[in-house]
């Protein structure tokens, strides 16, 4: 923790936006591994409260802009306050999305009754766990200002668009092989893409981050092939 | 865009005033001994001040008769604070959405950066923020999954302490979960284990219920021979389940018998050698004299047969397996060596587990009913013995066995 700001309002009101930004990343990455469950428990309840919940998030992430708001107007945050500030506002729009994804992902179980055996829902659950893993460490990289556990989260991303492409394949396979499995198919297309899109959310996180940690910008990560190109 | 850091100024941080904490939670603590305190203290004033006083401050402070209240051991307030770091559970103090006070296991388990602020930013759990923002109790605790590390349990209760603030209970419930759930997969994985070979004879019997195939005799003696062999599988993997259901009952009571173990060593090689129809001559020997044991005959014989049967299935064809007994630090030592590919290190930890295979393929087409380490685990456990798994991948894999001697005393 640093050494406090002579006005200790100014910390107070940081550190309740630091808090408000957490219980929200808590909340988003519960609904991720809940969502993820529901599917495989096929727990149309869950789902449902997952979906209700997503509206909490929500209201935490208006009421992050208007603490942002607020902050910047009456203290005029400087240096690495400012960063703090500003990467705030960046990881609430973020995690909201998130927390978007995975109610996309809680509302399409209903529409997936029928798929019971599909090689495919085996493989989304580890794809799913290290999502949830990337959103939980970079939450932990957040709440302690970690810059190198953000740069550790945004490595794994590689294998979360490893899985999803081995996915895609897989589903394409079905597609051709059983019209009849078009449907189910390509919802669980869509979940895995969610999944991966969740990937690409917390490595994002981890970029502001760690520029809110060291005022720099994260090295450009490496990009895979093309992963909408698919099977070429 | 680049901000550079400018120094901040050297004030006194405001999240490091713990006055507050301390007060609420001796107040707690007082609260609960003060009765206890009120006679000794009562007593002290009947020398010190007269009477009349301690009338007052007896029927004031205490309504309990003075004879039964005993005089504490200890002088509690002064240890509180000891006292509750002490305790296993993690606890946390929150008072106006500021952690004011964790104990040791809190700060393990959330780290000593993060009990410092807002209880969200080590309480990031839905349920965990509900409970806390909203001004309820929680009537029976209520299970939070992944605080910490995604895989742990924890039961979480919130209590109200007077003066506003809420006291935190995290009790760790991993182990029950995780037993409970070996406990499921185990019943999932011994009925898959049991289903799979009898589809396998339901399907042939069907075939040769349908009349051709039974005509020619080649292809009804290689059917009924399949299913000869999954019926024989499925045999296995019941007796393997009733030995080891049987090892686990009677694991408190250590066998009693003294036993050589050299002569059990050489009948049950001898058992797998004449079983084997080719490489009978890979088991070695090398058996010095070593002291009797305290075991079972049957279950020493059923551990060697496990591992003897182990090291020739996954040992490399025609290499030797190395069966040695010796004496090492005051203990009996057996040791199983074989020339395989051997186990990487993330699967030596799991090897003992019901059902757990390295690979999976493979270990299908040498057959096994996945029970065998299992069982050898819990015999040796019976026996007070260890077991040691060691293996270098390439080389392959030594099992020790280490079994204590019988101890002088206990022989008179």
């Amino acid at each position: 923790m640093a050494t406090g700001h002579t006005v200790k309002a100014f910390d107070e009101d940081l550190g309740q936006l630091r808090a408000l930004i957490s219980e929200m990343g808590g909340r988003a990455e519960a609904a991720i591994t809940g969502a993820l469950e529901a599917l495989v428990n096929r727990d149309l309840e869950s789902a449902a409260r997952i979906v209700e919940g997503d509206r909490k998030i929500d209201e935490l992430e208006a009421e992050v802009e208007r603490q942002v708001v607020r902050l910047i107007a009456l203290r005029a945050p400087m240096a690495d306050d400012l960063r703090e500030v500003l990467a705030a506002l960046k990881i609430a729009g973020v995690v909201e999305r998130m927390g978007d994804y995975a109610k996309n992902i809680a509302k399409r179980i209903s529409l997936l009754q029928e798929t019971r055996g599909m090689e495919a829902l085996a493989v989304l659950p580890p794809m799913g766990k290290i999502a949830t893993e990337m959103v939980r460490n970079v939450l932990d990289a957040f709440v302690l200002r970690d810059a190198e556990a953000a740069v550790a989260v945004a490595a794994r991303d590689k294998a979360v668009d490893d899985f999803y492409n081995s996915l895609f394949r897989t589903l394409l396979t079905y597609m051709m092989e059983n019209p009849h499995n078009i449907t189910a198919s390509t919802h669980l297309l869509f979940i895995a893409k969610n999944i991966e899109r969740i990937g690409d959310h917390a490595t994002n996180v981890a970029e502001m981050v760690y520029f809110a940690a060291t005022g720099k910008q994260m090295a450009e990560r490496t990009k895979g092939e093309d992963s909408l190109a698919g099977d070429r | 865009m680049k901000y550079e850091a400018l120094p901040r100024t050297g004030q006194e941080s405001a999240m490091s005033d713990r006055r507050g904490a301390h007060a609420v939670l001796a107040f707690a603590m007082v609260a609960g001994a003060a009765w206890l305190l009120a006679a000794p203290l009562a007593a002290s004033l009947v020398v010190g001040v007269g009477a009349a006083f301690f009338t007052w401050i007896a029927g004031a402070a205490s309504g309990e008769p003075a004879a039964l209240v005993p005089a504490p051991v200890v002088d509690l307030p002064d240890r509180t604070q000891e006292v509750i770091d002490a305790v296993d559970d993690a606890l946390l103090i929150i008072e106006r959405q500021r952690i004011t006070y964790a104990n040791h296991a809190a700060r393990r388990l959330f780290g000593a950066e993060r009990v410092e602020g807002d209880y969200r930013l080590a309480l990031r759990h839905p349920v965990a923020a509900d409970l806390i923002a909203s001004d309820r109790e929680t009537g029976d605790p209520v299970e939070i999954a992944g605080l910490g590390d995604a895989d742990r349990r924890w039961v979480m209760s919130v209590r109200h302490v007077e003066g506003g603030a809420k006291l935190v209970t995290l009790r760790d419930r991993t182990d029950s979960w995780i037993a409970e759930r070996m406990r499921v997969d185990f019943v999932a994985n011994a009925s898959h284990e049991l289903r799979t070979p009898l589809a396998t004879i339901l399907g042939f019997i069907e075939t040769l219920n349908e009349g051709r195939a039974v005509e020619d005799t080649a292809i009804r003696q290689r059917f009924l021979g399949i299913m000869m062999g999954e019926a024989k599988r499925m045999q296995q993997l019941v007796d393997d389940l009733i030995s080891l259901s049987r090892i686990e009952a009677d694991r408190f009571s250590v066998p009693q018998t003294p036993l050589a173990l050299g002569p059990v060593i050489e009948e049950v090689a001898g058992v797998i050698r004449s079983g084997l129809r080719e490489g009978g001559d890979r088991i070695e020997l090398a058996i010095e004299s070593a002291p009797e044991v305290r075991a079972d005959r049957v279950q020493i014989g059923q551990l060697l047969h496990n591992l003897i049967g182990n090291a020739i299935k996954y040992g490399r064809p025609a290499t030797p397996i190395r069966v040695a007994l010796d004496q090492a630090q005051g203990r009996v030592r057996l040791r199983i060596t074989d020339q395989g590919e051997g186990i990487s290190p993330e699967h030596l930890p799991r090897l003992t587990e019901r059902f757990y295979r390295v690979d999976a393929g493979r270990s299908r087409s040498v057959g096994g009913t996945g029970l065998g380490l299992a069982i050898v685990k819990h015999i040796a456990e019976r026996h007070r013995a260890t077991l040691d798994i060691e293996s270098k991948v390439g080389v392959g894999t030594t099992v020790t066995v280490t079994f204590p001697v019988i101890s002088r005393e206990s022989l008179s």
